[in-house]
């Protein structure tokens, strides 16, 4: 077997891929702002990719709010702990860990999903069905779930910075025997505005990255049942890869003063 | 000769290094029923999918009523598009949606009618292919495969199209059903006036819907005729076909024991 053979063989399917995803996200946008705009099927896209990620969400934060809680005070030093914790706590969860930790878990709900459907909908000819019956299948299809997606997952986040506070709120006042005056108090002077800001602004571009990721796969699924299956965990592992990178560009970018 | 509805010319498309259409002409008269015929992997569903222009042709011309679609920028092309209707081998239908809303939903997101006018229609339609009203409440799951082809006859005649594709209407059907759907592919198609393309290997609907027959074989056109000369066409290729012989010019890939 030749090596150079394999080399070649790899860069171009990588270059190929690459250049099919910036056709298919250059097509995406361009039709978010043409219209028709199919608001009925947005609203319920919102309600399927926000909404009922919301429990999965709430309580990821809940419990990484407690342990990260738990770790400030068993690794600090524990004489300052009391003002460390609820301040480490707060930008923790609203700079990285809200967003970052959120997006996973609606990248494995929610890109799954779409990809799933979306590919079962290509295999069985109902994407091209779309485009015989006057219907642009990326407006139809693509559009009102990258929409939902970026405007649901900052309140995904909002909502999971909240709670991911409140876990460590309870157990710092509930097993550390933290006061709960001080708690809230140390909580509200460090926190800003920004911290929370920043985590929202990433969880809007995670939003795009899992939407388009489940489109993207689902529209380019093949060959039946497996092809939908190796779509369905190709836009998890993907959007998965891309929202930690995009997140790591984002906080150097972000915080870089 | 009436005028041409679709015509090709020269048609080349393939995959990789795969060639599925090599070549092809064709013409399709205006309120005439062509019937391409063809074992499996010719390259028929990818010649329809060219003209719809959901694949797009590596080289040659397409012509619908007298217009390169293919150098149309998407407005015009999408107008063209309003003159196809299509069913689809698997009736495509969408599983989201109830009945009704299939055979609407052209009429709704393409025409931008009024879902209540739309509805009317739709009942209507299917009416026309057999269908109860209150098949129109279920949604597709619940229905055998020869409603299912049914409600995909009635969403393809919905929006009275001046053009209809059929793919492989009769496969998957018993031979009754498959001669019910004949019966009405050759009524609807008398109602409305319109031109027809349909690919098939079942020589049972050949001689029900056709006026014209054509043969495809590795991408090429390589007879054509009207119904009736297809029996004594004197090619070979076509005698093996009609015939369902497996000696003779075409040879199947099959590895013998």
């Amino acid at each position: 077997m030749n090596v150079f053979a394999i080399i070649g063989r790899v860069v171009l399917a990588t270059l190929a891929e690459i250049g099919a995803l910036t056709r298919f996200i250059w097509l995406s946008v361009s039709h978010i702002f043409r219209p028709p705009f199919f608001w009925r099927l947005t609203a319920q896209q919102m309600l399927r990719i926000g909404y009922f990620s919301l429990p999965v969400v709430a309580l990821t934060a809940f419990f990484t709010g407690g342990a990260l809680a738990l770790q400030i005070y068993y690794g600090g030093n524990s004489l300052n702990s009391e003002s460390i914790v609820a301040t480490i706590v707060a930008l923790g969860i609203t700079r990285e860990l809200g967003p970052v930790l959120g997006g996973l878990m609606v990248a494995g709900r929610v890109s799954a999903a779409i990809a799933a459907e979306l590919g079962t909908m290509r295999v069985t000819e109902q994407i091209d069905a779309l485009t015989t019956l006057s219907t642009n299948p990326h407006k139809y299809l693509v559009v009102p779930r990258v929409v939902a997606a970026v405007i649901t997952l900052p309140a995904l986040v909002f909502v999971a910075d909240i709670i991911g506070i409140m876990g460590g709120f309870v157990v710092s006042t509930g097993s550390l025997d933290f006061n709960a005056g001080v708690y809230i108090k140390n909580t509200a002077d460090f926190l800003k505005f920004d911290d929370v800001m920043s985590g929202l602004t990433k969880a809007a571009v995670f939003g795009f990255i899992i939407a388009i990721m489940g489109c993207f796969h689902g529209f380019n699924s093949k060959g039946g049942a497996q092809g939908v299956g190796r779509a369905t965990t190709n836009a998890v592992v993907t959007a998965s890869i891309l929202i930690l990178a995009a997140n790591y560009v984002m906080t150097s970018l972000l915080f870089a003063n | 000769m009436s005028e041409a509805k679709i015509e090709l010319r020269n048609v080349h498309k393939r995959f990789g290094s795969k060639v599925v259409l090599d070549g092809i002409n064709l013409t399709v008269p205006k309120g005439e029923s062509l019937v391409v015929i063809g074992g499996s992997g010719t390259g028929k569903s990818v010649m329809i999918k060219c003209v719809l222009g959901i694949i797009r042709p590596d080289s040659g011309e397409i012509f619908v009523d007298g217009k390169n679609v293919l150098k149309m920028d998407t407005g015009e092309r999408e107008k063209v598009l309003r003159k196809f209707g299509m069913l689809f081998q698997g009736a495509a239908l969408f599983d989201s949606l109830p009945v009704w809303e299939n055979v609407a939903f052209g009429l709704i997101q393409g025409r931008k009618m009024k879902r209540k006018q739309a509805k009317d229609i739709a009942i209507e339609k299917l009416a026309k292919v057999g269908l109860a009203a209150e098949v129109g409440e279920l949604y597709p799951a619940e229905l055998s495969g020869g409603m299912q082809k049914r409600v995909g006859l009635a969403r393809a005649i919905a929006a009275d199209p001046e053009i209809i594709f059929f793919d492989e209407p009769t496969t998957g059907l018993d031979p009754i059903m498959a001669d019910v759907i004949n019966d009405l592919i050759v009524d609807s198609v008398k109602d409305l006036g319109a031109t027809t393309l349909s690919i098939t290997h079942d020589m049972a609907s050949v001689r029900k819907i056709a006026d014209k027959v054509a043969m495809i074989h590795k991408g090429k056109i390589i007879w054509a005729g009207s119904r009736a000369e297809v029996d004594n066409s004197g090619n070979e290729y076509v005698d093996q076909f009609i015939h369902g012989r497996a000696e003779g010019p075409i040879q199947m890939e099959v590895l013998k024991p």
